[in-house]
């Protein structure tokens, strides 16, 4: 029951009556939340005339609250895989399990952040942030409740009834994080959310995503093809490499839990950059 | 005009840079591709347009270089519209025009919306509808006016059947192919905020095609206006189309005029509606 009282604390939301609100429906006893277990996964594009193999053999496991994230070059299927453990994707063999349970079809529990915008252009950020929870069935007043809460999050409050096309691109992406956030997944599945934005917004964004991440608490997939923002942000990073797609190495980054703009000075942090570099350039 | 300038200032700038700033004061090229030149100058221009329109006119007929028989002198017309705007025969006519244009085309709509969504939402969908439809959508609505006249005979529906045969699957079409252009990542991030599929056609489709498909209406409408004339044109005693018919019996020619006139400010009106309509409705667009 600890991941009930977590959430708890993570939204200490109040009604206008002051009475407390509970943000979550009850995480029916998942005593473990957003484990992903992926074995042995393949997919290949098959036509009559060609084949394609996107990936091959990958295995991996992603523990609950975990953040990883899975570097690679272009083309090395990164993105694919991601859209299979979303659901968005078909496998062609292996397994896809969140906490035990395969893993078929897109689903509210596995949230996912997309590089392009893809904001509902017709809602406005409070709306879009209330999208899932309304689709759930939750009361104006609590989803009321969700989205003041992650509006203060992502610091936004002055921007709740704007219409997405008035917010720059950082602005998009952070309505997008806090969006998935706001259905409460057990993981958080991101694609390159940031590639698209300039470099100074970039690093705001990455340090907001690991502020949001410790409030909030969800296992966290992240792909990117920058070393510096998967060593910044992740405690562990997956190196890809193409041709077919696999899973080359594994590293664990031994850099303080807390990841302040400093961190990047470190020579553990240099040195964990520059072997990355290396394996990605061959 | 805009190109020698634009020519003179680059050799200028190039002879004698003491020049530049003032070569650089001139009037910035206003015919640059896609670029904007503002509403005054666009009012302005569209102003002009109608002023050079009507000036051809003016001296075509004034100067009788036409014979007035054909083509009746601007004042005549005027005359001749206030006339007839001023008889409750004339505004009975308008008011049956109206209604004919807007049953045949709001039909077309009722029946045509939810199909053409079907259609653009599922693949099977696309093929029980579409080869059909693009099958119709060629044979010209005009060809089935005999036919209509044995199912409908020569009432009212004749005249909306013909309407909503003109509309129907040209609507169908376009609606579909707004349908399908939706963008697949608003999508598949509804799925992925627990969207099932008719919750996402309803929260993520179907409010994602209407500023399109609001204009679909628009184009669909003027030409409900096309074959309400066509309609009239036909066994009819009523309506803007038979005024005209009428009025070219007896070589009014000022008469076929103001029937036109006022039928392209009726679709002038309606049009604008829409276009009001989709900045009031759809201010995120």
């Amino acid at each position: 029951m600890e991941a009930a009282k977590r959430t708890a604390e993570a939204a200490p939301l109040q009604d206008k009556a002051g009475r407390s609100v509970r943000a979550v429906e009850t995480d029916k006893a998942s005593a473990q939340r957003g484990e992903i277990a992926i074995s042995g996964l393949s997919k290949v594009y098959e036509t009559k005339k060609s084949r394609f193999e996107a990936l091959r053999g990958i295995d991996l496991n992603v523990r609950t609250n975990e953040f990883v994230t899975i570097v690679g070059p272009s083309g090395c299927g990164k993105s694919t895989l991601l859209r299979i453990v979303a659901g968005l994707d078909e496998l062609s063999e292996g397994l896809v399990t969140l906490d035990g349970e395969e893993v078929i079809g897109p689903g509210a529990e596995r949230g996912m952040v997309f590089q392009g915008y893809t904001l509902f252009p017709w809602l406005t950020v409070r709306e879009n942030i209330e999208y899932g929870p309304k689709l759930k069935g939750i009361s104006t007043l609590e989803r009321r409740a969700i989205s003041n809460h992650f509006l203060k999050v992502i610091k936004l409050e002055s921007f709740a009834n704007a219409y997405p096309k008035q917010l720059s691109g950082g602005m998009k992406q952070r309505v997008a994080i806090a969006r998935a956030l706001a259905n409460r997944p057990k993981v958080l599945l991101m694609d390159e959310p940031f590639g698209a934005l300039d470099a100074q917004t970039k690093l705001e964004m990455q340090e907001m995503l690991l502020e949001v991440w410790e409030k909030e608490k969800t296992t966290v997939l992240f792909i990117t093809h920058d070393i510096d923002e998967a060593v910044f942000l992740s405690q562990r990073v997956v190196v890809m490499g193409a041709g077919p797609g696999r899973i080359l190495k594994t590293f664990d980054v031994m850099l303080p839990a807390q990841r302040t703009p400093e961190v990047r000075e470190l020579p553990e942090f240099l040195a964990l950059k520059r072997e990355l570099g290396l394996l990605l350039k061959h | 005009m805009t190109a020698p300038t634009t020519t003179t200032t680059t050799t200028a700038s190039a002879a004698a840079p003491a020049t530049a700033t003032r070569a650089k004061k001139r009037k910035p090229d206003r015919l640059q591709i896609f670029k904007d030149i503002g509403n005054r100058p666009f009012a302005f221009t569209a102003g002009f347009s109608f002023l050079l329109l009507f000036a051809v006119w003016s001296l075509l007929s004034y100067t009788e270089s036409v014979n007035p028989v054909f083509l009746p002198t601007p004042d005549k017309v005027f005359v001749e519209m206030f006339h007839m705007l001023g008889t409750s025969e004339y505004w009975h006519h308008i008011g049956i025009s109206v209604f004919r244009v807007s049953a045949g085309f709001l039909l077309a709509c009722v029946i045509g919306i939810p199909i053409g969504i079907f259609a653009g939402t599922f693949k099977y969908g696309e093929a029980f509808v579409e080869p059909p439809m693009e099958f119709i959508r060629y044979m010209p609505a005009v060809a089935f006016i005999p036919l209509i006249m044995v199912w409908a005979g020569i009432g009212e529906w004749a005249k909306i059947l013909l309407i909503f045969i003109g509309c129907f699957f040209q609507l169908v079409l376009m609606v579909a192919d707004n349908t399908r252009r939706v963008s697949h990542d608003l999508l598949q991030a509804s799925f992925t905020l627990g969207a099932g599929r008719w919750k996402a056609i309803e929260t993520v489709l179907i409010p994602a095609i209407q500023p399109q498909l609001m204009n679909t209406l628009r184009l669909i409408l003027g030409w409900a206006w096309t074959y309400l004339v066509v309609a009239e044109l036909v066994a009819v005693n009523s309506g803007l189309g038979y005024a005209i018919m009428k009025a070219q019996r007896f070589l009014n020619t000022d008469q076929i005029f103001v029937g036109i006139i006022v039928i392209g400010l009726l679709g002038l009106i309606s049009d604008r509606i829409f276009a009001f309509l989709n900045r009031r409705l759809f201010p995120w667009a």
